[in-house]
């Protein structure tokens, strides 16, 4: 039971870290660097429940503050570049700020022990939950909570003019200029969006882990970010959703028993949903025929 | 209204516009015409900030335009389509319609309400009005990208008028429209005009030039050749010389953007 509700939380906090990229993607930026917010939220709120004592809730939305600052100031620079530039520029920050926590050494004493970061051994002591008597279930329910309240903001700005705003900067950056839309405030703002989102997910992810380290936030976790709305598509929040259930609940949890067989069919299972769902694993065409299903039609 | 002065455009050595003046009056439909390559496009271009001028300057209502980026230059009142159109496909029709709007008050006040409650009446009646402009009522809820070529066109053209201009910049807005298309354009034209918007229509088809606009320039090489009312300009030499002569007939989509 606890495996299982480990696997939920993981895809609760997946899911958070796959919208952080979605909705960048929205505005037709590829990045990276959201490896790097999941990391600052990550060892933020970690630092702030560990050294400084705090509740894990206040912890949380201070790490994703920390991330979303952090994100309007790599914002600007990062987005007078696109495609394959702004690639490399954000995995460039986002190896900047795995490397800074590799060297992060800020231990404290706390009774008998020391706590903290503690640069190449990792950060170890991210208890709070254990130490607060939370059951895995209230843990799960946690992280769910922010999943779900996030993927909701997310469904309401997507009906609102702000996010038709956001997809017209994705679709054709010229004719959004022209009908006065500002692309640095509304990349730079879905930059920030972004990096409070994977500020979340980093912060949910260090209290369930307990124990974070600088090979969590590799470029490994930013491909997995993008792979996600990518693989998903675009036309929705919930194929971000669907898609990190397909990777990690099926794909990587689910194909264990292949053994080594594993990676070959994950990639195959991966390039054969690409081939079959090109613009997404939740579509429109699967978007309506859902709704029809429910019984709910037309659009908002 | 809009005035240019010594107005240059230069891509390496290609001078597509060179030191243009150009003076368009408040309520008047103005045309500019050319051969492809004179530099009409780039002059639109210029005048909207998607390129930088190499030289002179662009006022426009005694604002210094220069150096503005396009988002701003709408702000002040200059609205533009584009020759090949340029639609967010995956919006619907009334979305495409809603991001161009561009009354700061209400976007403050609805930016982030989803649209069955967040609209303002404003909203909503000036997107209705628009889109009776573009014949498109029917289809408000449909994607742009399932448009017909010419439905395409007209949500531009709304789209463009959506932000309430006070100088509309069309270019070639009649490219592969028939006769009954024209027509429907010219109608279009001169309804937005006499709401108050003054219209600088860049085009080949001499069917629409001719009759929609009161005083036409025309450029060639990036000169202004000639310049006056349609039966002048019709009637001048170098014109005829340079273009309604020999190459009015092979209006293309082709021109002198690049």
């Amino acid at each position: 039971m606890a495996y299982y509700l480990g696997l939920v939380q993981l895809i609760g906090i997946h899911t958070l870290l796959g919208l952080s990229a979605y909705v960048l993607m929205l505005t037709g930026q590829l990045s990276l660097g959201q490896a790097g917010f999941f990391a600052i939220g990550a060892y933020s709120a970690g630092i702030l429940t560990v050294i400084f004592e705090l509740p894990v809730l206040p912890a949380l939305l201070a790490g994703a503050l920390i991330a979303a600052f952090f994100a309007f100031l790599v914002g600007f620079p990062a987005l007078r570049v696109k495609g394959l530039m702004l690639v490399v520029a954000t995995i460039a920050f986002s190896e900047f700020v795995r490397l800074f926590f590799f060297n992060l050494s800020w231990r404290v004493p706390r009774g008998d022990i020391s706590v903290g970061p503690d640069s190449t051994n990792g950060f170890r002591e991210i208890r709070y939950f254990v130490a607060n008597g939370w059951s895995a279930f209230e843990i799960t329910a946690f992280v769910w909570i922010f999943v779900i309240l996030v993927m909701a903001l997310l469904w309401w700005a997507d009906r609102s003019r702000a996010g038709a705003v956001l997809r017209a900067v994705g679709e054709d950056e010229l004719a959004a200029q022209s009908v006065g839309i500002n692309l640095t405030a509304v990349k730079v703002a879905a930059m920030t969006a972004g990096g409070f989102i994977a500020g979340i997910g980093g912060a949910l992810y260090a209290h369930t882990a307990t124990y974070i380290d600088h090979l969590t936030f590799t470029v490994l976790l930013a491909t997995f970010a993008i792979a996600y709305p990518i693989l998903g598509g675009l036309s929705s929040v919930f194929g971000t959703l669907v898609a990190v259930i397909f990777i990690q609940g099926v794909l990587v949890e689910g194909l264990r028993f292949l053994g080594d067989w594993r990676n070959i069919v994950f990639g195959l299972l991966i390039i054969a949903a690409m081939n079959l769902k090109p613009s997404g694993l939740f579509d429109a065409p699967t978007a309506r025929m859902l709704k029809r299903a429910v019984g709910l039609d037309g659009r908002g | 209204m809009l005035e240019l002065r010594g107005l240059s455009k230069h891509f390496g050595g290609v001078k597509a516009l060179d030191r243009l003046d150009l003076t368009i009056d408040e309520g008047e439909i103005f045309g500019l015409i050319g051969p492809n390559g004179s530099g009409k496009s780039t002059t639109i271009n210029v005048i909207c900030g998607v390129y930088p001028q190499t030289a002179g300057s662009v006022l426009f209502r005694g604002e210094l335009m220069n150096g503005k980026p396009p988002h701003q230059r709408l702000r002040a009142g200059l609205a533009r389509t584009f020759q090949n159109i340029r639609l967010f496909p995956t919006l619907t029709v009334w979305q495409n319609l809603w991001v161009a709007q561009n009354s700061p008050g209400d976007i403050a006040r609805q930016g982030f309400l989803p649209r069955w409650f967040g609209t303002t009446r404003r909203t909503r009646q000036e997107i209705a009005e628009l889109l009776e402009l573009a014949d498109l009522g029917h289809k408000s809820d449909e994607l742009a990208a399932n448009l017909a070529f010419g439905e395409q066109r007209r949500l531009e053209f709304a789209r463009a008028a959506a932000a309430r201009p006070k100088l509309l910049l069309l270019d070639e807005p009649a490219a592969g429209m028939n006769s009954q298309e024209i027509d429907d354009l010219s109608w279009r034209i001169r309804r937005v005009r006499d709401s108050g918007v003054t219209v600088l229509l860049v085009e080949h088809v001499m069917e629409l030039v001719m009759g929609v606009t009161e005083r036409i320039a025309v450029l060639n090489f990036g000169h202004r050749i000639a310049f006056g009312t349609p039966s002048e300009v019709q009637r001048n030499r170098a014109v005829q010389e340079a273009y309604l002569g020999t190459s009015a007939a092979e209006a293309g989509p082709a021109d002198g953007s690049a």
